[in-house]
């Protein structure tokens, strides 16, 4: 079945979605290199995920004073994160189904069957969330977040990322 | 988000994203796609069902693996076992957000315009 994007959608929202055009000339590409059985995984949530008693929530209380900001840090997840500290800060979705299971955002039990029946290599020790839905602060993230992640995933040898926008 | 996978990519981290709207992450030319018609804050699926969420991740691997050229897009076989009424309500945040109260006053200055100009 072919995906509608526009399914859940609010209405109002569709013609600003459907007017975005391509928005660079080329497609990114970085080819596998490791064998997937062999290769570190590492998963990207945009849920606004955080871990209550250790970390800060994402800043909704700017957001709300600014709604043209949005807050472009993220927080590290490791894989053992305990199910009943997860927290979501995020204006835009509801997060009860994430509080209840992180896995429908951040899936850390598939990925670590996966690793444990050897599809894939492992499962990297820490995931990243950040807090999306955000059409500022890109110019933060392009200068700051992004470069320190990639060095991040680099250090900690994870052959490929999987993103999931919230 | 769909920023956050190409500018990764672009470092040389091969990326997968698993997308409610596919359609956004085909117009920012992301290396590989898995489309799913789930509601939004869901990319792997309903909450306490492993199944469906391991399927996903299935999904996502598989095309780690076998995708050989970019904007590679595989959509889930998966309906979402709900209503559309409960789920389009279910997402919805707690509050409406900051963006949406910002194109409702806009919207409504708008309207309030065209009701002074008419009469």
């Amino acid at each position: 079945m072919a995906v509608d994007s526009f399914k859940y959608l609010p209405r109002s929202f569709r013609p600003g979605f459907e007017s975005v055009g391509y928005q660079h000339d080329e497609p990114a590409w970085t080819t596998l290199e490791t064998p997937i059985e062999e290769a570190t995984i590492a998963l990207l949530s945009s849920a606004g995920i955080y871990i209550e008693g250790q970390q800060q929530p994402f800043d909704l209380d700017r957001e709300r004073a600014n709604p043209n900001w949005g807050d472009p840090t993220y927080r590290v997840i490791p894989r053992d994160v305990p199910q009943e500290r997860v927290r979501v800060a995020h204006l835009h979705i509801n997060g009860r189904d994430i509080e209840r299971d992180i896995n429908v955002a951040l899936p850390l039990r598939a990925f670590a069957e996966l690793e444990s029946e050897g599809r894939i290599g492992r499962l990297a020790d820490e995931h990243y969330s950040f807090m999306g839905f955000q059409h500022r602060s890109l110019a933060d993230w392009r200068g700051t977040q992004i470069p320190e992640l990639a060095g991040r995933l680099k250090e900690a040898g994870v052959s490929a990322l999987v993103l999931a926008p919230a | 988000m769909p920023v956050l996978a190409r500018e990764i990519e672009l470092t040389g981290i091969p990326t997968v994203t698993v997308t409610m709207v596919p359609f956004i992450a085909e117009r920012f030319r992301l290396s590989r796609i898995v489309g799913v018609q789930f509601p939004f804050g869901h990319a792997f699926g309903m909450p306490d069902d492993p199944t469906m969420q391991r399927a996903v991740s299935e999904a996502a691997v598989r095309l780690l693996e076998t995708a050989t050229e970019p904007e590679t897009r595989l959509d889930m076989e998966i309906a979402w076992p709900i209503d559309d009424r409960t789920t389009y309500r279910d997402w919805q945040p707690t509050e409406p957000s900051p963006s949406t109260k910002l194109n409702l006053e806009r919207r409504q200055r708008l309207e309030e315009q065209r009701a002074g100009r008419a009469g």
